[in-house]
């Protein structure tokens, strides 16, 4: 499909929520090819246990928008193989947590297939995941596991943080050759049931635009300190900047993929402000946010005076409020990392 | 056929696990109100609530002893309270509080009671595999214990349970699987992910044996249980059994249930198994004020756990770095150093 430049959120009023931003691309996909189909859990008559399909069972029927049964190793190897012979799919993992049901298929399967074939086999298929915590769902149902899926070669790795971002990275990932993780922060989705905070909710054109893979946003400019994040704590960045205006001018970069990272955009903002905090809901050893400092220290040691990191602990989510507010990076976290690099 | 004071027990089980999510329900809601906010109110996160599932908790732990080991899945306050799991500290857990199973650090789906040889789990059939490990440990150690994995209809799809399953028909191991049918993984009803009507035909192809009970009644599951927990006990071998309950409180607290016809509802309602076990307890010349007393006493020491949970302290934010290894290394989790503000000289 021909490169259109993307119509921008400033040509439309219309606000969607991420997930109708979501869902209005992967609509819009199905409605032009279809090879492109939705299997998962729930995603039929629920709509998704958060949004993430809804609606499109009126549209599509069950053919195409398929619960499947309680078997994450053999629907998303399903996936796999049905990719493989060029269909489409979309396979939906309920919460990222659950990964290890099925990490074979997605880790020696969808992820090594284009390499270990030498090119010849692609393995076209999108895996839309539920991630992250703010909301007590404990051990099992809390994680992000960014870090993880980046790690690991063959996947590209989405982390939409407003709805405008959302659709044209879904526009995106469905038409790339590769198979895409597409994780979105259930916090971030408009969920009646889980209040998203300001900053989600954006105005998105009508029609179908793509948003590269590769190409980060930057939030905010500013010229003291950058700080570098993704998903929802872009929001909580946006937030720490805001009350850290006047005594710090904090430029915020929205990473927006993990696979490929923009590191230009990173380290042109470094090399600027010569200060680097990374924020991140994943862990924090071995992760997102380490990988941002060795690629500042690689790519602008010169211009670096100070690094800081806001991740969370290595411990698994707890449950009770205190504790996992204790472990979640919030604002002032990242308010306080801004202030020790200043 | 069970004795009458068996009877009772049951049924005082049974009424204590369905006041108990009748009781959590009402306290979870609190907070909730008009607009729904799953982070708000004085009970943390998700809540999935078991009324109607009763007889398969009372009738099965009927047969079981302190020792034996079971592992439930992510509905488990009915099969906590029918394995005897300590009532106040479970209310503690789920509240969140220190004084907690787990300290507040698990929740209701990670529930663990070690005095009782009870663990429970939020990932669809994860419970199977160690609870064929216990039973494992029961046959190498050779005891008689034996182990019971719960799981829902909508697990029997799932690696974990087929693969267990072989591996406990292959070392004829002293574990029972008790499949939970309530006709609905979330909004998925059984025929739309499985073409097997009577799950327990999953045995078959395992050469374990299997058996279902078709009623939601606690005295059939206990009569199908007995030869099931026997079975296992005498070194005879795995069991898979099914029984027939019903979900009366959607999959999780905020299910809107939209997908669910209002018939299916009310067949669950008529078909409830705590007035077909009271009608026993009739048949068997118990007294309607005895029924009453053991109800009486089985929502006093439901509204004791929650008076006694809420009193508790909330933890200390410290006590989240606490735990995640039992020998934890010295200095660790990492964590990032005091700040510096003087202006980046650090």
């Amino acid at each position: 499909m021909a490169q259109v430049e993307a119509p921008g959120p400033e040509t439309t009023d219309r606000e969607l929520t991420m997930s109708r931003a979501m869902v209005e691309a992967i609509r819009s996909e199905m409605e032009e090819n279809e090879e492109v189909f939705y299997m998962g859990e729930d995603v039929a008559d629920y709509g998704g246990i958060f949004d993430s399909t809804q609606g499109l069972l009126e549209e599509f029927g069950h053919d195409r928008v398929m619960d499947v049964p309680i078997s994450e190793t053999g629907f998303i190897g399903g996936a796999v193989g049905a990719a493989m012979q060029g269909m489409r799919p979309i396979a939906e993992l309920m919460f990222v947590d659950f990964f290890g049901v099925c990490m074979d298929q997605i880790y020696n399967n969808m992820a090594k297939t284009a390499y270990m074939s030498g090119g010849s086999v692609s393995v076209p298929m999108v895996l839309t995941t539920a991630v992250g915590g703010t909301y007590n769902d404990a051990a099992q149902h809390s994680g992000t596991l960014y870090g993880t899926f980046a790690h690991l070669p063959g996947m590209k790795v989405v982390v939409p943080s407003t709805a405008y971002d959302a659709k044209g990275l879904m526009h995106t990932a469905i038409r790339d050759d590769d198979p895409v993780v597409y994780m979105f922060h259930k916090r971030l989705m408009g969920l009646a049931w889980m209040p998203a905070p300001e900053g989600p909710k954006t105005p998105v054109p009508e029609e179908p635009y793509e948003i590269p893979f590769g190409e980060a946003d930057v939030k905010r400019e500013g010229e003291d300190v950058t700080v570098v994040t993704l998903g929802l704590h872009v929001h909580r960045a946006l937030e720490a900047a805001e009350e850290l205006a006047g005594e710090v001018d904090v430029e915020v970069i929205d990473l927006r993929t993990l696979v490929p990272l923009d590191t230009e955009t990173v380290l042109d903002s470094v090399r600027k402000t010569g200060r680097l905090v990374a924020v991140d809901e994943d862990y924090r050893s071995f992760g997102v946010t380490g990988e941002l400092l060795a690629r500042a220290a690689e790519g602008a040691l010169e211009d670096l005076e100070a690094v800081e990191r806001v991740a969370t602990p290595d411990v698994p989510i707890p449950y009770a409020r205190p504790l996992e507010e204790e472990v979640q990076p919030g604002v002032e976290d990242v308010v306080e990392a801004v202030r020790a690099v200043r | 056929m069970p004795s009458v004071s068996e009877l009772q027990e049951m049924y005082e089980q049974a009424v204590t696990a369905r006041r108990y999510e009748e009781r959590l329900q009402e306290e979870y809601l609190e907070g909730k109100q008009p607009a729904f906010d799953i982070s708000a109110g004085p009970i943390p996160g998700e809540l999935h609530l078991a009324a109607g599932h009763e007889a398969a908790a009372v009738g099965v732990c009927q047969h079981l002893r302190d020792s034996d080991v079971v592992t439930a899945p992510h509905r488990p306050h009915h099969v906590a309270i029918a394995k005897g799991v300590d009532l106040r500290r479970m209310t503690a857990e789920i509240f969140g509080r220190r004084t907690g199973l787990s300290k507040g650090k698990g929740g209701h789906m990670h529930l663990y009671d070690p005095e009782v040889n009870f663990a429970c789990s939020g990932i669809i059939a994860q419970g199977c595999p160690p609870a064929v490990g216990a039973a494992l440990a029961a046959k190498k150690r050779n005891t008689d214990d034996v182990a019971v994995a719960y799981l829902g209809e909508g697990a029997i799809s799932q690696g974990a349970f087929l693969e267990s399953l072989n591996l406990a028909g292959l070392h004829d191991l002293p574990v029972v699987f008790v499949v939970e049918d309530n006709d609905w993984a979330i909004s998925m009803p059984k025929g739309r992910v499985t073409d097997v009507d009577d799950g327990s035909r999953r045995a078959d192809g395992f050469a374990v044996h299997g058996d279902r009970v078709d009623v939601d009644d606690a005295v059939a599951v206990y009569e199908a249980a007995g030869e099931a927990v026997g079975r296992a006990r005498n070194g005879n071998g795995p069991t898979l059994l099914e029984v027939q309950v019903h979900r009366r409180m959607g999959h999780f607290m905020g299910d809107p249930e939209s997908y669910r016809p209002e018939a299916d509802a009310e067949r669950a309602e008529a078909l409830d198994s705590i007035p077909r076990l009271e009608e026993r307890l009739r048949a068997h010349g118990v007294e309607d004020d005895e029924i009453e007393g053991i109800r009486e006493r089985a929502n006093d020491r439901v509204e004791d756990a929650i008076v006694w949970a809420k009193d508790q302290p909330q933890p200390d934010p410290e006590e989240a770095y606490e735990d995640a290894f039992t020998q934890q290394p010295e200095g660790w989790p990492e964590r990032p150093e005091v700040a510096a503000t003087d202006g980046g000289e650090r």
